[in-house]
């Protein structure tokens, strides 16, 4: 390369950037510039054209000035026309400028394009090494859709400089990597394949580069190329330092060009070629062995050119996995520089060996290594070296020896970096679970490990404690003991506390017998720590104390003292006055049998993934290198584990869950709650209701809310349930006919002869102002000619709880079957609230009872022998055979009830006149319970048939 | 109150280094440097938070005055502090350089104990400070008990300012009123935005402790003798009264009375000191009015055409008149023609400067420039900077007017008389602008 000549060695230039440097302020030096920039202006602006020397001169200026961080928006034009100089220098500013300034200027890109292509196809191979640079500097998209098919044709002709076919490689690489859609290297394949065989080896470290990139995209295509490279390689490896010459490197031959090699070779399993892998191993024995021999040179970049080959081929042996001779080897290499005093090599080493403890072959070698590795925890400077060592640590570990490197793990916890705790007590946690024996030592191991670095000890790992103490029977009296004299420590951490009160809560009554760890002690004991702790623990803490009252009845008097004090009901936090107020309500009210299911001990988790190892998987890191292996172990050892499950940590969920109140506890603690198992049966759900009567009032399952159809302006349809409405009030006259969250209707009617006055109650059970209230009363089809129904008009406005009364005036015409329709209609908060209510306007409202002796009655059931004057039904019993109750809903009805009138006693008989308009309606009846079958039936007759019928229907329903 | 206070060079290199308090530590003097001196966009505000920290900062030429605290200061006293700090510094030194800084680090060290007392601002009066830190070597022998208790009683006595038994031969006084009118206009000539701040400094050379009281044509006062006296008096007076929107004092002026009635008097500190300082918006005199004529020829070319009118009296002559013409940025050149004084391009600062030694009033100049433009391929339109003015004029721009200024003296024997007084209007120009 022709460099620059002193002659060319622009003095303007020099001397403008000396002004610069010696300017004594920002202000003095943007004044320099402008006045640069202005004689810049005037010189391209000259009509007389400038020498390419000039024009080379103030380019570089611009480009000088640009770099200082001005805005430059002039002078591409006079850079685009260097392009086309003849003079290498001129040339190479003109390229620079172009790489370093170059924008998305469409007729400019063009220029430009025009130029590198001039330049590609002249001969001239500086040149043609400027273009390539240009382009690869650029990358740009335009870039390569110029030049992407121009590039292999020069990469891969023969004639073509070793120079220039370097960076021809490379800028392909360049566009490859920035656009490789239009990087197609289709035909050319084979022939960039045979670089690798090429003369120069310059030109076979930038063939590799790109080959190694392309082979990752497509590895098929290029499989050829691991036969070339294996014995490019075995020629390297077994060629003497001199013989490279040029490429040989503090007496190690091409170390570039071997771990290039190597890299590619790990794109691809192991060869199947028998003499392939024979040479390939030979290579990598001969790699191995050479490490063994004593440096040629002290000068570090000797050993680490060497190193540089050593791990690289350690990471190929490693990727291939299937050569236990040489895993061995490489391991035991790895273990020589465990103990190199070169920080960096340790570090390697450890992360290599990370992935060694992975493999089947090598991970016995790699536990010999134990003590070095501990020790390296323990007393390396270096933070992320020591994370390595954890990291190896953690994958090395086995059965064999878990409770040593537990141990070594938790102690240097104490002092370990905060940087690194966090993983540190999640792979101590996983650990302890996964080579447990013995549960006691799980159990005392994650106590220790709460104690040691309690603030790293993520929701996940107490909540694994839990769910294998619950699952586990044999570890629950060892671990409420462990936690209790753990709890005793003055000071506590958080995690402990919620532990603590979980297990004391759930099997506190197995150590209860010990005077020292009496109830009252451990209730003292956790409530000591109550005041310290955040608000998710002291709800768990009380639901602690309401399991506690269930365990220990001795201590309810102090339990429900301290939730009735006003720092926990009147807490200002709803979750904590909640559960204060529900749990003393169920102390109070609940008797031992009821507590006794509700605050049932919690059923054994299900088993599932733990969720620790979950947890390790999301954080990334080198810990994930080993998650399959980790798994593999976790099969193994799944024997033994309890159970898993990611629900838990709360045992409140029991007691919301069966309460039935609407209680946003199920999730309070955030816990990843799976299904909720309803331990208490669900009687227990029923009798409850009664507990918490001031809530439950509109729960009971006749009454529910409007439908959401209920929004039209329309008359909605009557609701489901309004015929069951209708049977309610066959038998009485008062009552509330219809309550939801907004609303509720209260009746009050009374009839005589054939007239009837009915009073409504709206009453609003909100806060907020009804508007627009309207109700109408209809009489659908057949029913118009014979009822005759009118409503009063009703106040428009409710106030939030007030009552407004309508009056209904109803006059029967004739005998009916169907019910009037109400229809209510009103704005609440802007919502139209729209529903339909039948009336309970029925036949039997218009009975006159008819007082007659036993002769007459019979006499007249005889009249009434027609077969459509009867009607007949036996039915079951629905409510229980209680002859007062049957007595006063036969009255309730209307008629008449006739003692002594049937011979048999237990029978019933009635007489009665439904007075209508029209005509009366004589109507006898006679219900003969069944008390063995719990049965009934019941015979109607009168003078007109649909009478019986419907008045059959009603009562059917009401016994 | 203020933790410390540094000075630093251009470069950011520390010369003055003073620390008041505690909470300030060393790495404080680091942290503006990092971040003010070396910040690579320019830091305009004058107060930079810092981790909690505040520093504010003056520039005197290449020099920084930074004063730093922890505490929720008053940002207005730190910065009169470092005004007079600036002040103080010059009536010692001369002009602050790197070079007087560094000359006179022990005297600033000195002048610093002094004027600030754990971060709470003292006497900070150059008079007064001059009697007792000198720059004349080792003095102490000259200086009597007497003089030296009677400077320590001067300084912590109730007339801080002034020492007693001064003398001299000639009573006189010199006062001078200076302006600055700031402009914004807009090309038509509409105003937008107009206010003068002036000072009134004075320089006395009185005897004794004198008694002094200073008039002038505040429209309150003129207003409330109007109404006191005949109406007759007020017209015959004829003089116009001005507005003034706000005002403050040296602290010799007994601001009760000025509160009561309105009247500025006071005992005069001995030499120069600034009497007061106002500011008035309303009924400006604009001294000069720049007319603008901009129109662009193609694509590489621009025509400006620029008149100024001076707009006061015929008889007075404004001085030192210079206006600078923005051009664009892809300037590459210029012709300029002018009929009075220099024109010429300066491609440093972007614009054309044109001078004018002296110019009368009631008259009219003009230049024209022809401004070639280079091509560029930026599609940024140039923002055309307002066309800005500086000059010098012999008359107050706000319409103030010194209408007295009375010594009296009661126990020596010269009266308002004998003194000799001079007085002197000064009006430049601040930001003076028109937009074209």
């Amino acid at each position: 390369m022709p460099a620059v000549s002193k002659g060319d060695g622009m003095r303007g230039l020099a001397v403008f950037i000396s002004d610069i440097r010696n300017c004594k302020s920002k202000e003095a030096e943007i004044k320099r510039i402008n006045k640069e920039l202005a004689n810049i202006r005037s010189k391209f602006k000259g009509d007389k054209a400038l020498d390419g020397y000039s024009k080379k001169k103030y380019v570089c200026k611009l480009l000088f000035i640009f770099l200082l961080g001005h805005d430059i928006d002039f002078g591409h034009m006079e850079a685009v026309n260097l392009l086309s100089s003849n003079k290498y220098t001129e040339k190479q500013i003109g390229y620079l400028f172009i790489s370093v300034l170059v924008n998305s200027n469409s007729e400019l890109i063009r220029l430009i394009n025009n130029a590198i292509k001039n330049d590609l196809s002249s001969r001239n191979p500086t040149f043609m090494c400027l273009a390539l640079h240009c382009i690869a500097n650029v990358g740009s998209r335009e870039m390569a859709e110029a030049f992407a098919g121009e590039i292999p044709r020069i990469l891969v002709a023969g004639d073509t400089m070793d120079s220039v076919k370097q960076s021809a490689a490379l800028c392909l690489l360049r566009l490859y990597k920035t656009s490789p859609d239009l990087v197609l290297m289709g035909e050319w394949t084979s022939r960039v394949v045979h670089l690798l065989n090429d003369q120069h080896m310059g030109v076979v470290t930038a063939a590799i580069s790109l080959i190694t990139c392309l082979s990752q995209k497509n590895p098929d295509e290029f499989k050829t190329c691991v036969s070339l490279a294996v014995s490019r390689l075995s020629r390297i490896v077994s060629s003497a330092s001199t013989d490279l010459q040029d490429y040989t490197y503090y007496f190690v031959p091409a170390p570039w060009l071997s771990c290039k090699l190597l890299r590619l070779l790990q794109c691809y399993p192991p060869p199947e070629d028998g003499a392939v892998k024979g040479r390939l191993v030979e290579c990598l024995e001969t790699i191995l062995n050479k490490a063994q021999e004593p440096p040629k040179s002290k000068k570090v970049q000797h050993s680490n050119a060497k190193n540089a080959i050593l791990f690289e081929a350690i990471s190929l042996i490693i990727h291939y996995d299937s050569e236990p001779n040489l895993l061995v080897r490489a391991c035991n290499q790895l273990g020589q520089f465990l103990q190199h005093r070169e920080t960096n090599l340790r570090y390697l080493a450890l992360e290599s060996m990370c992935t060694l403890a992975s493999s089947e072959f090598s991970h016995e070698a790699v536990k010999t290594h134990i003590e070095t590795v501990i020790n390296a925890l323990k007393t390396e400077r270096d933070v992320s070296v020591r994370q390595r060592a954890a990291d190896l640590l953690y994958a090395m570990c086995d059965r064999s020896n878990a409770k040593q490197i537990v141990a070594e793990m938790l102690s240097y916890l104490e002092t370990a970096d905060y940087s690194i705790r966090e993983e540190m007590v999640l792979k101590v946690a996983i650990l302890a679970e996964k080579y447990a024996v013995d549960y006691s030592w799980y159990v005392d191991t994650i106590l220790n490990l709460i104690r040691i670095a309690g603030d790293y000890v993520s929701e996940e790992v107490w909540y694994r404690v839990i769910q294998i103490v619950i699952n586990r029977d044999d570890v629950q009296g060892y671990a409420a003991k462990t936690v209790f004299e753990a709890l005793q420590a003055p000071a506590c951490h958080e995690n402990m506390v919620k532990v603590g009160g979980y297990i004391l809560g759930e099997f506190g009554n197995l150590i209860a017998g010990d005077p020292r760890s009496s109830p009252l002690v451990q209730f003292n004991l956790l409530h000591s720590k109550f005041h310290l702790c955040s608000v998710p623990t002291r709800a768990l803490l009380l639901s602690a104390y309401i399991k506690f009252i269930n365990l220990f009845p001795e201590t309810k008097s102090t339990i429900q003292e301290v939730l009735r004090s006003d720092s926990q009901i009147r807490n200002s936090d709803v979750e904590l006055q909640q559960r204060a107020v529900e749990y003393l309500k169920l102390s109070s009210i609940a008797s031992t049998d009821v507590l006794a299911t509700v605050l049932e001990e919690m059923p054994p988790f299900p088993e599932r993934e733990s969720s620790i190892l979950a947890k390790l998987k999301k954080k990334k890191g080198p810990g994930a290198v080993s998650v399959n292996e980790l798994e593999e172990g976790k099969r193994e050892g799944g024997e033994l584990n309890g159970g898993g499950g990611e629900r838990g940590g709360d045992n409140s969920t029991i007691a919301a869950s069966n309460a039935s109140t609407p209680s946003p506890s199920a999730d309070l603690l955030g816990l990843r709650t799976g299904p909720q198992v309803s331990a208490a049966p669900p009687s227990a759900g029923s009798l409850l209701v009664d507990v918490f009567s001031e809530a439950g009032v509109n729960d009971d399952g006749f009454l529910s809310s409007a439908p959401p159809s209920a929004v039209s302006e329309d008359a909605a349809p009557p609701l489901p349930e309004s015929n069951e409405l209708l049977n309610k009030f066959v038998c009485k006259n008062n009552g509330v006919l219809f309550e939801n969250q907004l609303l509720q209707i209260g009746i009050k009617s009374e009839y005589r002869q054939n007239l009837g006055r009915m009073y409504l109650f709206y009453g609003n059970k909100t806060s907020v102002q009804f508007v627009t209230f309207t109700t109408t009363v209809s009489c659908p089809g057949e029913l118009h000619p014979q009822l005759n129904v009118q409503a009063k008009p009703v106040e428009p406005l409710i106030e939030g709880g007030a009552q407004v009364q309508q009056v209904i005036n109803i006059e029967c015409l004739g005998d009916f079957c169907e019910a009037p329709l109400l229809n209510i209609k009103f704005r609440y908060g802007g919502a139209l609230q729209n529903l339909s209510l039948k009336l309970p306007v029925t036949i039997n409202k218009f009975f006159q009872p008819t007082e007659m002796a036993s002769h007459d009655f019979f006499q007249r059931w005889k009249q009434l022998s027609q077969p459509q004057q009867e009607a007949q039904k036996i039915f079951k019993a629905s409510h229980a055979m209680d002859t007062e109750v049957i007595k006063a809903k036969l009255l309730g009805l209307g008629m008449a009830l006739l003692e002594n009138v049937d011979p048999n006693p237990e029978n019933f008989v009635c007489a009665g006149v439904i007075q209508t308009k029209a005509q009366q309606v004589g109507s006898l009846l006679r219900l003969e319970p069944n008390a063995q079958a719990q049965m009934y039936r019941l015979t109607l007759r009168s003078s007109k048939d649909t009478v019986s019928k419907r008045l059959c229907e009603l009562l059917a329903e009401q016994f | 109150m203020i933790g410390g206070l540094f000075i630093y060079n251009h470069k950011g290199e520390v010369l003055i280094s003073r620390v008041y308090r505690d909470d300030i530590g060393r790495n404080a003097v680091d942290a503006f440097r990092v971040n003010v001196i070396h910040a690579r966009q320019q830091v305009r505000s004058p107060v930079t938070n810092i981790a909690r920290t505040s520093f504010f900062h003056v520039k005197r030429s290449n020099i920084w005055l930074a004063a730093v605290t922890k505490q929720n200061v008053n940002a207005a006293m730190v910065f009169e502090f470092l005004y007079k700090m600036c002040d103080v510094m010059t009536a010692y030194f001369g002009k602050i350089s790197e070079e007087n800084i560094k000359n006179n680090f022990v005297l600033i060290y000195e002048l610093l104990d002094e004027i600030l007392d754990f971060g709470y601002p003292q006497n900070s009066e150059t008079g007064a400070l001059k009697t007792f830190i000198t720059q004349q070597g080792i003095k102490g022998q000259h200086q009597t008990k007497e003089e030296q208790s009677q400077i320590t009683s001067q300084v912590t006595g109730q007339i801080g300012w002034r020492r007693e038994g001064i003398k001299y031969r000639r009573n006189e006084l010199f006062l001078d009123v200076l302006e600055s009118v700031n402009l914004l206009m807009s090309p038509q000539g509409q105003v937008l935005s107009a206010h003068v701040s002036g000072r009134v400094v004075m320089k006395s050379y009185l005897s004794g402790m004198p008694e002094c009281k200073f008039g002038m044509n505040d429209k309150i006062v003129i207003d409330k003798q109007g109404k006191g006296g005949t109406t007759d008096d007020a017209g015959k007076s004829g003089k116009q009264s001005i507005a003034i929107d706000d005002c403050t004092f040296h602290q010799c002026v007994r601001l009760s009375k000025f509160d009561s009635e309105r009247s500025i008097s006071f005992i005069p500190p001995d030499g120069e000191y600034e009497l007061m300082r106002y500011r008035t918006t309303k009924d400006i005199i604009l001294p000069f009015r720049v007319i603008p004529l901009v129109r662009e020829v193609g694509r590489t070319k621009l025509e400006v055409k620029v008149v100024i009118k001076s707009n006061f009296k015929p008889s007075l002559l404004a001085q030192k008149i210079e206006v600078r013409i923005p051009t664009p940025l892809n300037t590459s050149g210029v012709q300029v023609i002018c009929m009075k004084g220099k024109a010429k391009y300066k491609a440093s600062e972007n614009a054309i400067v044109w001078k004018i030694k002296r110019m009368a009033g009631m008259k009219e100049s003009q230049i024209s420039a022809e401004i070639e433009l280079l091509p560029t391929n930026d599609k940024k339109k140039w923002a055309r900077p307002p066309i800005s003015m500086n000059f010098e004029v012999p008359f107050a721009p706000s319409g103030l007017k010194v209408r007295y200024l009375k010594v009296f003296e009661s126990k020596l024997n010269y009266s308002d008389h004998d003194v000799i007084k001079w007085v002197r209007y000064i009006g430049r120009s601040g930001i003076y602008e028109t937009r074209c």
